[in-house]
């Protein structure tokens, strides 16, 4: 058999035996596909526009959730990561003429920084004196940009930057597999020891602290590498919109983000992803032309899907419907299919 | 100058004071983070436009309409909608959220974008040691003292504030001794956003109304009760009179001030509670020791 069949049998079988096994993974996988290959079927540029910046928005939800969902550590100022990035690239881009892919990176770096200033002072704060205090921090930075408008444009924001890439198609083949290999990664990273470690953070300091863990160097972790994927998600907004406004750093991304997160369901990644991918194409494009609902009652409308949902699914769509479709094995700890009689991998009964 | 800043600083440290007590309340009773306490004040703001410009009431009886229908919504929305999720704090916040933006949006849709004002309740300014106060001003001042007092003795001196207080230190014991926690939670919510609507007929007169009104006080309460030490009544009234100051200072004293007036007020929450990390006369909570 030569080596591409080989690969091609191997990669078969692990999706028969990894995917397909459970209805979420396949809605994943399909999910993911159908994305990739939307501009086969339809390459109006408002709806490539609102998929790009649901993909923006979705990573940016999911590096709150990291943080938030994962440590326990509530950010309400998770804005500040992103404007970080955004107003970086675009300084950057307009001054030094850098191009994109050099300035995204820089932004996401600036953004780790953020998360450094941010994370040290905040860690011996807990709870809601945490969540107040984070809040803080973009709005600071708000009022600063306002202040000096002859560097930061003020309210205008900076505009006429480079754009990501020359074709609104390309800007999409670059947002849509930026948010699956990004959204990836931080499952992976949540999945991994760390993520175990982030866990127990929230479930008990004390506790963890006296397993040996050293919580402080990890919630600082977890401060920075959240600054890291929201400042990817900024300085892709930025080149994206071809501007980077206040607002990026307003309180109102800092709540929109949470509403996302919570909507899908925190502490599981995939969650905050479909709470975006859900609802910012529904208010932005399908209510308003499918139901013609006026463009103005749109916050009204999203405000009550939310609050219905999260009425009857307190946990969040997502994890309400994980919890519906899929139970874990009470031996081995795997999940399955909520109808299996038998766990898939140890047989043990499931009950 | 100085006189501005002390007219000023004290109309807006008593608005800040009278919102962040029963902000501060609800979350000392209930550990409820109600983000929509200032969109009820605003909601009641618009009220009394809309019944005493629109409809042509009363100014008073708009006010007392206005007042007790919030006061309504309020206590029922907790009842129907937050005390549904209050297990799960995040849901919580959304949901508070959510009900926040309901409110903008349905007061964007009923009134529109544009700056409304609302008439004076009395007329007229005074002179006090050479400085000229609105007349209005004065009375939301004695109106925010003598409320703030009537709060403390309510709390300290009568049977349901005792029992509001022993919920907040130990809401299991309280149960245990008979106190009915679910029904003085809903009172405290009902005195919360009554607290809330008051504080929004008070400056409807001295403000300009625009649905967005309710995001900067919101946050300026959020900074109070955090740097006077969350679930502590004297503290949100501290720490309301610090940054009612502070922020009226920089408006009157700093170049560019009124961009500034929330980033140098957020600073000196932040400074205050890196020092002392529990808030100038923070409640250490039962759960939150370790």
């Amino acid at each position: 058999m030569s080596l591409p069949a080989a690969y091609f049998t191997k990669a078969l079988k692990l999706l028969r035996g990894e995917v397909f096994v459970l209805p979420s993974r396949t809605v994943v996988l399909v999910v993911g596909i159908l994305l990739l290959i939307f501009p086969v079927f339809s390459q109006e540029p408002f709806i490539l526009r609102v998929l790009i910046i649901a993909a923006i928005f979705a990573i940016f939800a999911a590096s709150w959730d990291l943080l938030s969902g994962f440590t326990g550590q509530i950010n309400f100022g998770h804005a500040l990561f992103f404007g970080v990035a955004a107003y970086t690239a675009a300084l950057l881009n307009l001054n030094l003429g850098l191009a994109p892919w050099a300035t995204i990176p820089i932004g996401a770096i600036a953004a780790v920084l953020a998360g450094l200033v941010v994370g040290i002072p905040c860690l011996r704060l807990r709870g809601t004196y945490l969540a107040f205090a984070t809040l803080a921090f973009p709005l600071i930075l708000l009022g600063v940009v306002y202040a000096i408008p002859n560097i930061t444009h003020g309210e205008l924001g900076i505009y006429g930057i480079d754009p990501l890439s020359g074709s609104r198609v390309a800007s999409y083949y670059i947002a849509i597999p930026a948010m699956i290999v990004l959204g990836f990664i931080m499952w992976k990273i949540t999945d991994s020891k760390v993520g175990l470690i982030f866990h127990a953070i929230r479930e008990d300091e004390v506790t963890a602290r006296a397993s040996g863990i050293n919580t402080t160097r990890y919630k600082l972790l977890a401060f920075c590498l959240s600054g890291l994927f929201a400042g990817i998600a900024g300085g892709l907004y930025a080149h994206f919109v071809k501007a980077a406004g206040p607002s990026t750093l307003e309180l109102l991304l800092s709540f929109q983000v949470i509403i996302w997160a919570v909507f899908g369901g925190i502490a599981t990644i995939y969650g905050p992803i479909a709470g975006v991918l859900i609802l910012y194409p529904l208010t932005e494009f399908v209510l308003i032309r499918y139901f013609s609902v006026p463009s103005e009652t749109k916050m009204l409308i999203f405000a009550f899907i939310v609050l219905l949902v999260l009425l009857f699914m307190r946990q969040g769509l997502i994890t309400w419907l994980r919890d519906k479709t899929e139970k874990i094995c009470p031996r081995c700890k795997l999940q399955n299919v909520a109808w299996r009689r038998k766990c898939r991998v140890c047989t043990a009964e499931l009950d | 100058m100085a006189e501005n800043i002390i007219v000023y600083g004290l109309v807006s440290s008593g608005v800040y004071a009278l919102l962040a007590v029963g902000f501060s309340l609800i979350f000392g009773v209930a550990r409820i983070v109600n983000l929509a306490h200032t969109a009820f004040y605003m909601l009641a703001a618009y009220l009394i436009y809309s019944l005493a410009s629109s409809v042509g009431l009363n100014l008073y009886l708009s006010i007392i309409i206005a007042i007790v229908t919030v006061t309504v919504v309020g206590t029922i929305s907790y009842k129907f909608l937050i005390a549904r999720v209050r297990q799960h704090e995040a849901t919580t916040l959304i949901v508070t959220i959510a009900i926040a933006v309901i409110i903008q949006e349905a007061i964007l849709k009923g009134f529109g974008g544009q700056p409304r004002g609302v008439p004076k309740l009395i007329s007229g300014s005074m002179e006090i040691f050479g400085v000229t106060v609105l007349n209005q001003q004065l009375l939301t001042l004695g109106v925010v003292i003598l409320l703030l007092l009537a709060t403390w003795f309510f709390l300290m001196k009568t049977k349901s504030g005792v029992a509001i207080r022993a919920i907040a230190q130990d809401r299991a014991v309280a149960n245990l001794m008979g106190i009915n926690v679910p029904r003085m939670e809903m009172l405290t919510m009902a005195i919360s956003v009554g607290l809330a609507a008051i504080a929004g007929a008070l400056v409807a007169p001295l403000f300009v109304l625009t649905p967005g009104m309710w995001a900067h006080p919101l946050v300026m309460i959020l900074a109070v009760v955090v740097l006077g030490g969350l679930g502590s009544l004297q503290g949100s009234v501290i720490g309301a009179i610090i940054l009612g100051f502070a922020e009226n200072m920089v408006v009157f004293l700093a170049p560019s001030g009124s961009f500034l007036k929330t980033s140098v007020a957020l600073t000196i929450m932040l400074i205050v509670i890196l020092i002392k990390p529990e808030g100038l006369f923070g409640i250490v909570f039962e759960e939150e020791r370790g």
